[in-house]
């Protein structure tokens, strides 16, 4: 009884924002910009709010009789909020009005464009040009968003996912804003595959765009030809996905199973690759390889070893990718490790295995999940990385650049971009579908919530060494990159004059003290500002959401739940210029008209980073018994308290590596972006990209010395804010509390 | 159950806080309006335009630097649209190709007297669309260093390059993605005709170790010693060379082609009025002035403009009469990069 009653006041909550959202707020994008808004003509106008724009034609005045329509599923609404409903009756009025309310609203959003009707066949009927209308503001949004969950509060009416809101809901919001954030836009752009540069539809183009010599040749077998861009790509994933697995595992093992001294220096050493912007490595590579760089010249006065362009090329871009990524495999890993139950070697020692047949047998698969999302990770973020191959390549292409080049470069052909991309897709789809097969229906949990003391064991002697051998020269190369990098900044030209200078740090972040206070003068502090403030406000979301979609995936089962994982990856998988591109072509006309604000930046970010969320969720969350999420349901608990009392606190290595990668990404990514910054939201790694190709690599490393600086401050601030994850082992507190309270 | 609509408006609540700070700091403009340029240079060049144009009109400028390809892949996006309304500075081929496609607007300045003959041959090619405000002239850049290491005579034109003690010396872009290589290949094949410009690039190809994706790329790397020579614009060389790289620019001497950086109105632009203040402002000497200040060496198209001393002086130099109209249409460019792609690229060297 008392689940009707709160079911019934929730619908009627929803129901009351709806209509003062309908009523009350302004229907349409309000441009802040210039003059502001105009709210003379309020309720009507361009500020005008939605019921007042709908009545206004039936008494003569000026308005949008098209949104006249949206008063029916609202009156739905209010019907099914009406005391003394049957339950059953009152969620299929829900049902029907969100349905009928989403489809409306957007219906017209999408008819009603900036110019008059949308499609061919609404102006045919109803004459050209029709009315107008600007992208849709809160009012509509609000609007929108309450017909959504009045849809999933329906549905959880009926019964889906055992009656559960909140799961539905989650569902419900996940899945409307992958669809909006990540589906409409790319599916805008993947339909210039198959067709031509003037819009119309030609399908042999696309067979023979695809069939291209130049993406599937294999002369590089026979001769000493190029082979096409698809293998070369395919090629530096793989190798790139198991180097930084095969990295990052040793990492992990030394930083959760040894007794090495300079955890600490370790951590912050393989953290540094991914707060570094794009290019720098790149750059620091060639200044230490390159025929004239450091290495290469001190080899040839001392050995007389020719210097050669060998960096240029798979090698080159090979070793920044790992430099880049072997962090990321390593983030992923050490949570998994961490993880494992010292129980299960403990038992598997008593039973006179030796360390390293447990090492082998028990510890090693346990492993599996996160070594597989590992390499997925590496091997996906290699097909999307396109500044090490643009700085590095040479003449080995892959297909980021050739898609970067299909839309900016001379010739200019957004159909074969639009190719490229599907074969990129195509790839990490199989990547993913390969991850499921190896990881098959098996079980990795091992934190449950039965006392588990044991003590870590420590690693077989063999695999430590295995693991030094790896990890420490790998260390010490990224300590000699990044010591460059620092002194890049303070020399006058990195490579060919090493005077000290601070010019660069001048240049960038000069603040004068004038009458007015302190004056940011430096040209790098406006795009710097926008750059915190987007990455501040693109990491928690990205976290949350990525999370949300992890415990979804992993505790609760509903259908279409495949195409819902592979959902969450598709952007991750998507070349950053193809969704710039994108973001471009679905935001800037209405119904949601984005660009030029700083929200498409932060909406870019979640949504590209949002991947990196939910498989480090995933890794973690499949290693956590079911059992102790049950007992806090069996317990009364509703799953909105479960997921925050004993869900949440397990999850924290997920959670810091889910803010540490968003927020990081948001500042060092760049090839989405490019095309979203507006004047006013400038992002850093523009700037930087600017300055490199200016040649001015002195005041670009400077200004990425200083970025690394604030990133790598954030992230320690993260990990003391969110904290470790105590797992009641031996050597924490012996309170046995994995729930936490 | 009363979590899901509190949870749903705290998400709603943070939404729009979030989105209000996202749209704050945008205050009400001076009277004059406002403004946006697509700025196709450098940084440094770009800032300096803005403040001076501001300081002279009051009109409130919101600039953002680009490449010149990716300005022209964000007009072509925002088409339906249209967010800019200048396109300042960049090379001149995209600008030529939004022409074609009709993305920018004809408009005839008043200054358009007071230009050089190149600049104006620029806006009648483009039917109006595009003028030239300043201009580059291809060529190579040495590493002296490297070349007295390795003995080689010094080098004076297009065809010394292909000496074969310069095997994997020599670095050009990918005129596939730059627009500099492209007016090379484009050069190569006016110089010498088709049929033997594509056999010099097959020759050449030997001697290249690299196509870079960034046309001015070569130049870094001439300057850094990657390679020994590197062929991009003359003014791109100077930049290194003031900076005190051991490079020499070197105009060939069969003659060479260049570079018209271009200025266009963009189709649908919000702010016009102001657009056409821009443009008539940009086309003055006093603005052009600020090129040489900024550290960029091209040569100006006001002819009252003075020329920057370090600039390479397209008067010595022999260039060769570039047909833009034909090499930057969109037909041809297609055809000749087909042609290199499948003729030049993947030769075995």
């Amino acid at each position: 009884m008392k689940r009707t009653t709160s079911a019934r006041i929730d619908a009627a909550g929803l129901t009351i924002v709806a209509w003062a959202a309908f009523a009350l707020a302004p229907w349409h994008w309000l441009d802040f910009s210039g003059a502001g808004p105009n709210w003379s003509t309020y309720p009507l106008g361009g500020a005008g709010s939605g019921l007042a724009l709908a009545l206004a034609p039936a008494l003569g005045w000026s308005g949008e009789w098209w949104l006249l329509p949206i008063l029916a599923p609202l009156a739905l609404a209010s019907a099914a909020s009406l005391p003394g409903r049957d339950a059953r009756v009152r969620a299929g009025l829900l049902i029907a009005a969100g349905a009928l309310g989403l489809a409306l609203t957007l219906g017209q959003g999408f008819a009603v464009g900036l110019r008059g009707w949308n499609a061919q066949w609404l102006a045919a009927l109803f004459g050209a040009p029709g009315p107008r209308q600007e992208g849709m503001g809160l009012g509509g949004v609000t609007v929108l968003a309450c017909f959504l969950f009045m849809l999933c509060r329906g549905l959880a009416g009926r019964g889906w996912c055992r009656g559960d809101a909140f799961v539905v809901t989650s569902i419900g919001t996940v899945v409307a804003l992958i669809l909006l954030f990540v589906f409409y836009p790319v599916g805008k752009i993947l339909v210039s595959a198959v067709q031509d540069n003037d819009g119309v539809f030609a399908p042999y183009e696309f067979v023979a765009k695809f069939a291209d010599r130049s993406i599937w040749g294999l002369d590089c077998v026979g001769g000493n030809l190029r082979c096409g861009v698809a293998w070369n790509t395919l090629l530096l994933g793989v190798l790139v996905g198991l180097g930084s697995t095969a990295l990052g595992l040793a990492f992990a093992l030394i930083a959760t199973r040894s007794g090495f001294r300079a955890k600490g220096a370790l951590r912050i050493l393989s953290v540094l690759p991914i707060i570094t912007p794009p290019f720098v490595i790149g750059l620091a590579l060639i200044l230490l390889f390159g025929r004239s760089g450091v290495v290469s010249t001190t080899l040839s006065a001392w050995f007389d070893i020719p210097p050669t362009r060998w960096i240029y090329g798979l090698p080159g871009v090979l070793i920044a990718q790992l430099l880049a990524f072997t962090p990321i495999a390593f983030l992923v890993l050490v949570g998994v490790v961490q993880g494992i139950s010292p129980s299960l070697e403990e038992a598997s020692q008593t039973l006179r295995a030796d360390s390293w047949t447990t090492f082998r047998t028990i510890t090693l698969p346990l492993m599996r999940p996160g070594l597989a999302n590992a390499f997925l990770l590496g091997f996906v973020e290699s097909l999307a990385d396109f500044g090490n191959p643009l700085v590095l390549g040479g003449n080995f292409e892959v297909l980021s650049t050739k898609i970067f080049f299909a839309v900016v470069g001379a010739a200019t052909d957004q159909g074969r971009a639009a190719v490229l991309s599907i074969v990129l897709l195509g790839f990490t789809l199989a990547a993913f579908w390969l991850q499921q097969v190896w990881l098959g229906k098996k079980v990795y949990t091992t934190v449950g919530g039965k006392g588990d003391s044991g003590l870590p064991t420590p690693l077989p002697r063999f695999v430590a060494w295995a693991c030094y051998a790896t990890a420490l020269p790998w260390a010490a190369f990224t300590a000699a990159v990044y010591l460059l990098i620092l002194v890049g900044g303070f020399v006058r030209s990195l490579g060919r004059d090493y005077t000290p200078t601070l010019n660069h740090y001048l240049t960038a972040f000069r603040i004068d003290s004038g009458a007015s206070g302190l004056r940011f003068t430096g040209s790098a502090w406006d795009s710097f500002f926008a750059t915190v403030q987007v990455a501040a406000l693109a990491a928690p979301v990205t976290a949350a959401i990525g999370l949300l979609t992890a415990w979804l995936l992993t505790r609760e089962s509903f259908s279409g739940k495949r195409a819902f994982e592979f959902g969450t990856l598709l952007s991750f998988a998507i070349p950053g210029t193809v969704v710039g591109v994108s973001y471009i072509l679905a935001f800037n006309v209405p119904p949601f008209e984005l660009t030029g604000t700083g929200l498409i930046l932060v909406i870019c970010f979640v949504f590209r980073n949002m991947p990196v969320g939910v498989r480090s969720g995933v890794a973690t969350l499949s290693q956590i018994d079911k059992s102790l999420d049950e007992a806090s349901l069996t317990l009364g608990a509703r799953s909105f308290t479960t997921v925050r009392l004993v869900v949440l606190p397990l999850l924290r290595p997920a959670i810091v590596a889910a803010l540490v990668y968003s927020f990081v990404r948001a500042m060092t990514a760049v090839s989405a972006v490019i095309f979203l910054v507006s004047a006013q939201y400038n992002m850093a790694t523009t700037y930087i990209v600017g300055r490199v190709e200016a040649g001015e690599f002195g005041l670009a490393i400077a200004y990425s010395s200083a970025l690394i600086v604030v990133m790598l401050v954030v992230i320690l601030g993260i990990e003391a804010a969110v904290g470790q994850r105590r797992l009641g082992r031996r050597e924490a507190t012996p309170v046995a509390a994995v729930a936490g309270g | 159950m009363h979590v899901t609509s509190k949870s749903a408006r705290l998400a709603a609540l943070s939404a729009v806080a979030s989105a209000t700070a996202l749209l704050a700091g945008s205050g009400p403009a001076a009277a004059q309006g406002q403004l946006t340029v697509y700025c196709g240079v450098q940084e440094e060049w770009c800032r300096p335009m803005v403040d001076a144009f501001e300081k002279q009109t009051g009109i409130k400028v919101s600039m953002t630097r680009k490449s010149s390809g990716e300005i022209y892949a964000q007009v072509k996006a925002e088409s339906a649209n249209p967010k800019g309304d200048v396109w300042w500075g960049g090379t001149g081929d995209p600008h030529m190709q939004a022409a074609e496609e009709g993305l920018t607007e004809e408009y005839k300045s008043p200054k358009l007297s007071e230009l050089n003959d190149w600049a104006v041959r620029q806006w009648e090619q483009s039917k109006g669309r595009a003028v030239g405000i300043y201009s580059g002239a291809l060529g190579y850049g040495v590493n002296t260093k490297m070349l007295a290491q390795k003995g080689i005579p010094e080098l004076k034109c297009w065809a010394d390059l292909l000496n074969p003690k310069l095997k994997d010396e020599v670095q050009v872009a990918d005129p596939n993605s730059s627009g500099t290589a492209y007016t090379m290949l484009a050069t190569i094949v006016q110089i010498m005709g088709e049929d033997k410009g594509f056999d010099y690039l097959k020759a050449l190809h030997k001697n290249v170790n690299q196509y870079t994706k960034s046309g001015a790329a070569p130049a870094k790397a001439a300057s850094l010693g990657e390679t020994t020579v590197g062929i991009a614009f003359l003014h791109d060389h100077v930049t290194m060379i003031v900076d005190g790289a051991p490079v020499k620019a070197v105009a060939p001497c069969e003659g060479t082609g260049y570079e018209i950086g271009s200025m266009s109105i963009i189709k649908g632009a919000r702010n016009l009025d102001n657009a056409k203040k821009w443009y008539d402002w940009a086309l003055t000497p006093e603005a052009q002035k600020l090129g040489a200040a900024a550290k960029s060496f091209q040569v100006p198209s006001n002819k009252a403009t003075p020329v920057p001393k370090e600039s390479p002086n397209l008067a010595e130099i022999k260039l060769i009469n570039f047909d833009f109209a034909k090499y930057g249409s969109s037909a041809e460019r297609k055809r000749l990069l087909a042609k290199w792609d499948a003729e030049v690229k993947n030769l075995p060297k």
